[in-house]
């Protein structure tokens, strides 16, 4: 049983946070994802910093380039991790943009990913029809799950093509927006996530993209089964530092 | 079937596809179902013939450049693409775009631009169709391009700094898409190359094929033949070639010949040839060549050239390449610039330095004093001439 889909089936709304990997100093990876466990986080993203971040807005794209330069990239991510199951039992999944996945080789980075205990994969910018392909099989020899994305414009037929393909939960985008693009939810929002709630999905929803807050949490877990929290984290580590996270999570809820 | 061409799913053998987030599927979902069926009505090309002819100033003339000929031992025909309404082959595309937009009821228009030629060619066409303007350039782009900078202002468009990463063409083009994934409704990304996910790499393709259609009937007028021997043009993201090369591209009498920027060198660390120092990867929404550490993340590229300082280079340049059926030569900014300088003097056409790059080929490369060459001219120089004085101190 996957951790993710094994976390989904408990009762309570699902936190997870999203963290650049590198960022703000290069070996602060285990320390954050210790502190966000330790805090009663559900589920955590490691981003793996890329050089063009095409989804992300200012905040996570100045993160990315500062983990970089700082002298991130996978190898040294996966070694960060080695021994982080032996403390942290919850869902760890990688979001990353697919090129570094791909100079890795994508089967060497999904066998590096089980050996480090990571649950599952995001990669926006790998389209379904190429995973379907060419990646899928690699992905269940490993027990990897890769979650895919839907926005407010993607088709009712789309979302069941990828309700179909996926497994784990369906990553449900706030607006059509960057990262940190939005704060806040209107009329619009609540709208689109009835729609989707509508459709009685076979996965779980968590939503993204535009939570920052206790308010904004509990906006989108309304209809969800949980929230991602992202750009406001990566602010809140720039400006409090990474001794200050329990605050953070404890301000969520 | 085997060819140059694009393929049904979007690729040039392994190279092209559409490799984007979600947020932007619906947008380019609606772009590849219906750009090859607006292309085809017959008052879409009408108009777009019309324009062509009537404010972009096509046919442009295929020129026998009978000194550069005698300097060089061979037979020299220039596509003047110079002579095109603002300066360069690139608003062909453009007038195609902005038709095609208006068609998909699109009310905003965003572009990316490098040295701004593609920039001021949008930013023409919207003020033609009054429509509404953002181009995104590079903040270093912005300083060293200053003229174009004003034209864009001046045709009615706002110009936005890309502040990310290296602040030029690259970043530029990064901000142009966050800003469609931020806008996906009433807005048409007009991507300036052949480029980006599918359909943009053959939508631009066949808006540039204009060239390589007006060769093939001026060259039979001139020399009995349709076929030249060579077709030469340089490639940044490869617009201007790919619509040179177009009718040719599975036409094996014609030899295809791309020439890359090598900067300061191939292996200085500081060049733009990604034929020689590219990896498959992902730029743009497209797999294709480009240049990247070995742990996948893109690199900054140089050239003397604002137009050729791209670190990838389109899907269908990658085949062409990979494939063999096109020959790839780099040529150094020095190289670049001697033959621009030598171009100006022996035929009275300064041309852009992109363009000079395709000139500096006889450096490289002989060719028999029978065969018949022809070079796209795809820009003209006065957006250089501030680089050419400081170059040669004139």
């Amino acid at each position: 049983m996957n951790r993710i889909t094994d976390k989904l089936r408990q009762s309570g709304k699902i936190l997870s946070i999203y963290f650049t990997a590198g960022y703000p100093d290069l070996n602060d990876t285990e320390k954050i994802i210790n502190a966000l466990a330790d805090n009663g986080v559900d589920m955590i993203e490691i981003g793996l910093p890329f050089s063009d971040p095409l989804a992300d807005g200012p905040t996570i794209q100045a993160s990315s380039t500062a983990a970089l330069h700082n002298g991130m990239n996978s190898e040294l991510l996966f070694d960060q991790l080695k021994n982080i199951r032996s403390k942290v039992n919850i869902p760890l999944i990688i979001m990353g943009y697919f090129n570094p996945v791909l100079q890795y080789g994508v089967e060497e980075f999904c066998s590096r990913c089980v050996e480090a205990g990571i649950d599952g994969l995001i990669l926006p910018d790998l389209p379904l029809d190429v995973y379907m392909r060419e990646y899928k099989d690699i992905f269940d020899h490993y027990g990897l799950l890769n979650i895919f994305l839907i926005t407010p414009q993607t088709s009712d037929e789309r979302i069941r093509q990828i309700d179909d393909a996926s497994e784990g939960f369906i990553y449900m985008v706030s607006s059509a927006s960057t990262t940190g693009a939005k704060t806040g939810f209107g009329e619009e929002q609540t709208s689109y996530f009835q729609r989707i709630a509508a459709m009685e999905l076979k996965n779980p929803l968590i939503v993204g993209f535009g939570i920052s807050n206790a308010k904004t949490f509990q906006q989108a877990t309304e209809y969800a089964e949980g929230a991602i929290i992202g750009s406001a984290f990566i602010k809140h580590l720039t400006k409090k530092g990474v001794a200050n996270i329990p605050e953070f999570i404890k301000r969520i809820r | 079937m085997k060819g140059y061409h694009v393929d049904e799913n979007g690729y040039y053998g392994i190279f092209g596809g559409a490799y984007i987030p979600e947020m932007l599927y619906p947008n380019t979902e609606e772009l590849r179902q219906n750009y090859l069926s607006i292309m085809q009505e017959s008052q879409f090309k009408k108009d777009f013939h019309q324009l062509l002819r009537d404010y972009v100033g096509r046919p442009t003339p295929l020129y026998f450049a009978k000194n550069l000929s005698a300097e060089y031992k061979t037979r020299i025909y220039l596509k003047r693409e110079d002579l095109c309404h603002t300066g360069a082959h690139k608003v062909n595309n453009t007038i195609g775009q902005i038709l095609l937009a208006k068609r998909l009821g699109k009310n905003r228009i965003i572009a990316e631009t490098g040295a701004g030629q593609h920039g001021v060619a949008t930013a023409t066409v919207c003020a033609l169709m009054g429509i509404k303007c953002v181009v995104y350039m590079g903040e270093i782009d912005i300083a060293r391009q200053a003229p174009n900078v004003a034209r864009m202002k001046m045709l009615g468009a706002e110009v936005r700094p890309a502040l990310s990463g290296s602040r030029t063409l690259k970043d530029a083009t990064n901000e142009a898409i966050r800003d469609w994934i931020n806008n996906p409704v009433d807005t048409h990304y007009i991507i300036g190359s052949v480029v980006g996910p599918h359909p943009y790499p053959d939508m631009v393709a066949r808006f540039q094929s204009v060239i390589s259609e007006e060769i093939q009937s001026q060259l039979l007028e001139k020399e009995g033949t349709s076929n030249p021997d060579y077709v030469i043009a340089c490639v940044g993201g490869g617009s201007n070639a790919a619509g040179a090369y177009y009718h040719y591209l599975d036409n094996m009498e014609v030899g295809i010949i791309a020439v890359e920027a090598a900067g300061k060198g191939i292996n200085t660390g500081e060049s733009a040839a990604t034929s020689a120092l590219g990896k498959v990867g992902i730029i743009h929404g497209s797999k294709t060549l480009l240049m990247q550490t070995n742990d996948g993340q893109i690199t900054e590229p140089y050239s003397i050239s604002a137009g050729l300082d791209y670190p990838g280079v389109g899907p269908m340049h990658a085949h062409l390449f990979q494939s063999g059926r096109g020959e790839f030569i780099s040529i150094t900014d020095q190289e670049a610039m001697e033959a621009g300088l030598r171009v100006s003097q022996l035929e009275g056409i300064i041309p852009a330095i992109e363009t000079s790059h395709a000139f500096a080929i006889f450096d490289k490369r002989e060719f028999k004093p029978e065969d018949i060459l022809v070079i796209n001219l795809s820009g003209r120089g006065d957006k250089d001439l501030q680089t050419y004085i400081d170059y040669f101190n004139l």
